[in-house]
């Protein structure tokens, strides 16, 4: 009994991150500019492949093996992918990549007359 | 049960990451391309641990720790190129 509902939840965690990951490509695919491109990737595929890696933890467990390498890789990717994704960011808006027409505000148009200002 | 989910789900994954390949390929410039390559390190980790359940191995499960590493130290370097144009700086009074 135990076990059923183990498998369920095992299959509940793996089935749901392979669909976030899925969620995250289609994002990638379909968002207009880099950023929201980098937003899609650097939350979604994260999250995903966190569930997908704790689902793995759990059917490895539910055979009396604890395996702490998925634990610290969830603790990594969890730690590194958003710093991954802020430094993507920070480069392609220093490298001039343009944001989509439709977007209404820019807070660092005029970075360097700011600073100029000083 | 659990055998035909990991299918199901590695299915699901190498669609994620074909889309994520056109991206790499169309992509209008540089920085797409490098989000895209990030996001695939990212679920290949994901690959790597349901194939390990495929085989009902825990042998493979140092790779994931591997790939996530170097996919952080390649996405770095690159951002570090793209803003820079150097990865490694050299020393300031030389």
């Amino acid at each position: 009994m135990l076990n059923i509902g183990l498998d369920i939840l095992i299959a509940l965690f793996i089935l749901g991150g392979a669909l976030l990951a899925l969620v995250a490509a289609y994002g990638v695919l379909r968002l207009p500019d880099v950023y929201t491109r980098n937003h899609a990737a650097s939350k979604s595929a994260t999250l995903g492949i966190m569930l997908l890696l704790f689902g793995t933890f759990l059917y490895f467990l539910e055979d009396g093996h604890f395996n702490s390498r998925l634990l610290l890789g969830i603790a990594f990717i969890f730690i590194t992918s958003p710093v991954a994704g802020h430094l993507l960011s920070r480069a392609a808006y220093n490298s001039g990549v343009k944001l989509w027409e439709g977007s209404v505000q820019d807070d660092l148009e005029n970075k360097e007359k700011l600073e100029q200002g000083k | 049960m659990i055998n035909s989910i990991v299918i199901v789900a590695l299915g699901i994954i190498s669609i994620s990451m074909l889309l994520l390949i056109y991206r790499v390929v169309k992509g209008p410039s540089v920085p797409d391309r490098v989000v895209a390559l990030d996001a695939l390190g990212i679920n290949l980790v994901g690959v790597v641990a349901l194939i390990s359940i495929v085989f009902n191995s825990f042998a493979f499960l140092e790779v994931i720790l591997l790939i996530g590493i170097l996919a952080f130290i390649g996405t770095i370097a690159f951002a570090k190129f793209l803003e820079k144009g150097v990865i490694i700086e050299r020393d300031r009074d030389a």
